[in-house]
């Protein structure tokens, strides 16, 4: 009987590791960025009578980056979460609009940079009208320049940037509640107090 | 509509699920032949409903419907049919269905297949397999529903990631899932037998040829990941000893070992505790594989999107799965009676040998793949194992196992003399040692490493050709399990042989060219001709001309191209390659590097047997087809079985 139960334990041996490793998160691997200063950038907004915005603004005070695109289905999941956050809590988030026109928009195809800028604020500004607008601002990365310095690699990305102006996290693909409530707003609340 | 009626035949399956997992196997413990038999119409229905509800998704990937979440991530409108078709598996929740669609249409076979079964095993096997598809089906409409709707509904799709935008991936998943699945047969079939307390011969020969086509499904299957990451992913590189590529080879291994180790409990009556456990491994591991892809617990080229609820589902079915079959082998085996004693030189022991190295050698993989776990998990670090380990302890392992493959198709069951061995084999010997001496001098440098690959190659070749001529020369009917073995076993001499020759000979060379330029490897040299911008269905590429020569004349053109899908940011390489019998070129093409002159980084590779790899897979896949089509599985009429084991016709498979 003995030497017939050998396969069983060893089997619930493993059990147990694989149930441990699942507590963990393979994909926190350290963004190289985190730590790192935010790129400067200069970019326009989604409002046209405002000028250019850079992250030196928002110098001396701590608040998120989130990258979106109307053309993004996750973004659209996360976005009340966004909204809802925007309301509750006093931290202001940047969007920033991240290729906005793709190259299959066949209704921008031939524009000129002014008429593709001026294309995509209309259609963000509706979408943002539609499902709420969680941005103090939104600035536009149309060509996605700014988009690669960042290390973007799947849209919606989110950054809690420090007053210094340096990245203290980055969360890739969908936020959800879990983060905000475990890594985002404990973290927030520490670089606050700082 | 389309995604609601397949949501609903979802929902039905589970039902039916259920019926086919509970009533049979009460009607076979409690021999009500009326329950019994609804065995087989229950999974002929499941199968119908699955096949409905993955019809119903694959409509709504041809119809563009992006109101359903899942199409709206895996789809676009620019995106050809074909791969539209193919999207359907191409993310987490269109897998599991397809997965689920599998495992009925195995259970549907079964029931198709087994009239010459008692109808209480038929009972208990597709009951046990009901079980198992309860299980995926509560995951599927539970946590991985891919009928979601999204409303309002998407403008457009986010596309299917474009490195699964390529014909091999086609059909990689369904062929490797009808392998995965296709163990639960085996599996079934050994909890059955432990449940009837019936281990017998024909449990045994009821096996084997379901394993044999599971086995060929994932050998294919396999082969074709490996090609499809060797031409696509544009390193020249066809395996990676990555975590996904891990969890196919485990139950793949094991599979192997439980082919031969059958095959004695069939013959002989011999190992049927090992041959059970192996049975319940194979699957148990193609669980694991299921688990380790699709929980995210491992990070690989693989990389799904990942949800924690899923990974303990997942884990949680998998304990109750497979602790349950191995405490009911831990009940049962006790009582069963085991074979005879047999000689240290014998078929037997040999095939005992064969299975021990390939579940040692499975050990060791899986070992290597939870390592990372096991150590994030007690909290010393985050690390990877990389391929060198795998090498260092894979290959010594499959080198006796080579070896013994000879005389393990020669020795006779129970028991053989050394003398003959020898005899017979001597000449088979000298010749296979003289080709692992002279090929690697003629295919370039002389090297240790290759002159072994190649000797073991050959002795393998050649052991078979022998046995072969010699099986041809005697008189009686050869059955085509026969030609199988044969088949399969060559088959994987010549990846042997082509592995061997591609680690021995491969010339890389990572360069920097503008047009005009040339790289050379001798006797062949590629010219840059120029570069085009090609415009395809949904991405825009930049192409190389590239023109190869073989002393100085010209004998093909690739045109490697560098391709950006409208939907991601991620460019993609697409590598072209000229294929020979002896050997790829293979050109890929890299970024345009900034300069005075516009150039480009190309890896330009040489890399000869690579060929060999996938025609040995083809080999063998061909040969587990031949056996598995032998008549005797089919004409297991109840006068064979009753015939004692001994008697029973040798075909020497």
């Amino acid at each position: 009987m003995k030497k017939f139960l050998i396969p069983l334990v060893l089997f619930f041996g493993l059990v147990i590791f694989l149930a441990l490793g699942l507590q963990r998160d393979p994909q926190a691997i350290p963004s190289p960025l985190v730590d790192k200063p935010a790129p400067a950038f200069s970019l326009p907004t989604l409002d046209p009578a405002a000028g250019a915005f850079s992250p030196a603004e928002m110098q001396g005070r701590v608040w998120l980056l989130n990258v979106w695109a109307t053309w993004c289905v996750a973004c659209r999941q996360e976005h009340p979460l966004l909204v809802d956050f925007a309301q509750r809590h006093q931290v202001p988030i940047v969007g920033m609009s991240y290729k906005e026109i793709q190259p299959q928009d066949v209704q921008a195809q031939g524009m000129d940079a002014n008429a593709k800028l001026q294309f995509a604020r209309e259609r963000s500004q509706v979408w943002l009208s539609r499902y709420g607008n969680p941005y103090v601002l939104s600035v536009i990365d149309l060509d996605g320049r700014v988009g690669i310095q960042y290390g973007v690699y799947g849209v919606p990305e989110t950054y809690v940037i420090d007053k210094q102006g340096v990245i203290r996290y980055k969360a890739v693909g969908e936020v959800t509640p879990a983060i905000l409530a475990s890594k985002v707003l404990p973290l927030i609340q520490k670089l606050n107090a700082s | 509509m389309l995604a609601e009626l397949g949501h609903f035949a979802l929902i039905l399956a589970l039902l039916v699920a259920c019926v086919q997992a509970t009533l049979p196997l009460w009607g076979a413990w409690r021999e009500i032949a009326a329950w019994q038999a609804l065995a087989r119409p229950a999974a002929f229905a499941q199968f119908g409903l699955v096949a409905l509800s993955f019809a119903a998704l694959t409509a709504c990937f041809v119809n563009n419907d992006f109101s359903v979440s899942y199409v709206a991530q895996h789809s676009n409108s620019l995106l050809p049919t074909v791969y539209r078709v193919a999207a359907v598996w191409g993310g987490h929740e269109g897998s599991l269905l397809l997965w689920v669609l599998m495992l009925a249409l195995w259970t549907a076979a079964v029931a198709a297949f087994s009239f010459s079964l008692p109808q209480a095993m038929v009972a208990r096997v597709v009951g046990v397999l009901g079980w198992v598809s309860v299980g995926f089906l509560l995951f599927i409409l539970a946590l991985s529903n891919p009928f979601e709707r999204l409303l309002p509904a998407a403008a457009d799709g986010r596309d299917l990631n474009p490195l699964l935008q390529d014909p091999g991936l086609i059909i990689h998943p369904p062929m490797l899932y009808m392998g995965y699945v296709g163990f639960s047969v085996a599996f079934a079939f050994a909890i059955a037998a432990l449940m009837a307390g019936r281990l017998d011969a024909a449990w045994a020969r009821w096996s084997r040829p379901w394993t044999v086509v599971a086995w060929l499904f994932m050998t294919f299957g396999i082969g074709l990941g490996s090609w499809w990451a060797y031409y696509e992913l544009g390193w020249g590189g066809w395996w990676f000893w990555d975590p996904v590529e891990n969890a196919s080879l485990m139950p793949w291994l094991v599979g192997t070992a439980l082919i031969h180790s059958l095959m004695a409990s069939d013959k002989r009556g011999n190992f049927k505790a090992w041959t059970v456990l192996l049975s319940i491994s194979a699957f148990s591991l193609s669980l694991l594989g299921t688990f380790l892809v699709r929980s995210g617990v491992l990070t690989s080229v693989h990389a799904f999107a990942t949800d924690p609820k899923r990974g303990v589902f997942i884990l949680m079915f998998l304990a109750v799965v497979v602790g349950f079959s191995l405490t009911l082998y831990a009940w049962r085996m006790p009582k069963v009676r085991m074979g005879q004693a047999v000689s240290l030189l014998s078929r037997e022991t040999l095939l005992l040998a064969n299975s021990v190295l390939l579940v040692v050698a499975c050990a060791a993989v899986l070992l290597g793949t939870i390592y990372p776990l096991v150590i994030d998990a007690l909290n010393l670090g985050k690390l990877s194992v990389g391929p060198q380990y795998f090498n260092a302890v894979f290959v010594p392992l499959m080198v006796p196992l080579l070896v013994i493959m000879v005389p393990g198709t020669v020795v006779r069951w129970r028991e053989s003399q050394w003398s003959e061995l020898l005899l017979r084999l001597r000449w088979v010997a000298l010749a296979a040692l003289g080709v692992g001496l002279a090929a690697p001098a003629l295919a370039g440098e002389w090297s240790i490493g290759a002159a072994f690959g190649f000797f073991l190659a050959a002795w393998v070749v050649l052991g078979s050709v022998q046995h072969m001529v010699l099986r041809w020369r005697q008189p009686g009917q050869i059955g085509a399990a026969y030609w199988g073995m044969q088949c399969a076993h060559i088959g994987l001499a010549v990846v042997v042989a082509g592995i061997t020759g591609v680690k021995s000979y491969e010339v890389e060379r990572d360069v920097r060219m503008g047009v005009g330029d040339v790289v050379t490897i001798e006797p062949y040299a590629f010219r840059l001709q120029g570069m085009s911008e090609v415009k395809g269905p949904n991405y825009r590429a930049v192409r190389a001309d590239v023109e190869v020569l073989k002393n100085g004349q010209p004998i093909d053109r690739l045109y490697p191209e560098k391709r950006r899908y409208f939907s991601t940011a991620m460019p993609m390489t697409e590598a072209a390659i000229d294929t020979g019998f002896m050997r790829d070129l293979y050109v890929s093409l890299g970024d345009p590097i900034d300069g005075p002159t516009p150039q480009w980084s190309m890896r330009v590779y040489y890399k000869p047997f690579v060929p060999w790899i996938w025609a040995g897979v083809l080999l063998m896949v061909l040969g587990g087809g031949l056996a598995a089509v032998d008549r005797r599985y089919r004409a297991a009429s109840p006068r064979t079985e009753t015939m004692p084991t001994g008697v029973a016709p040798q075909g020497g498979a």
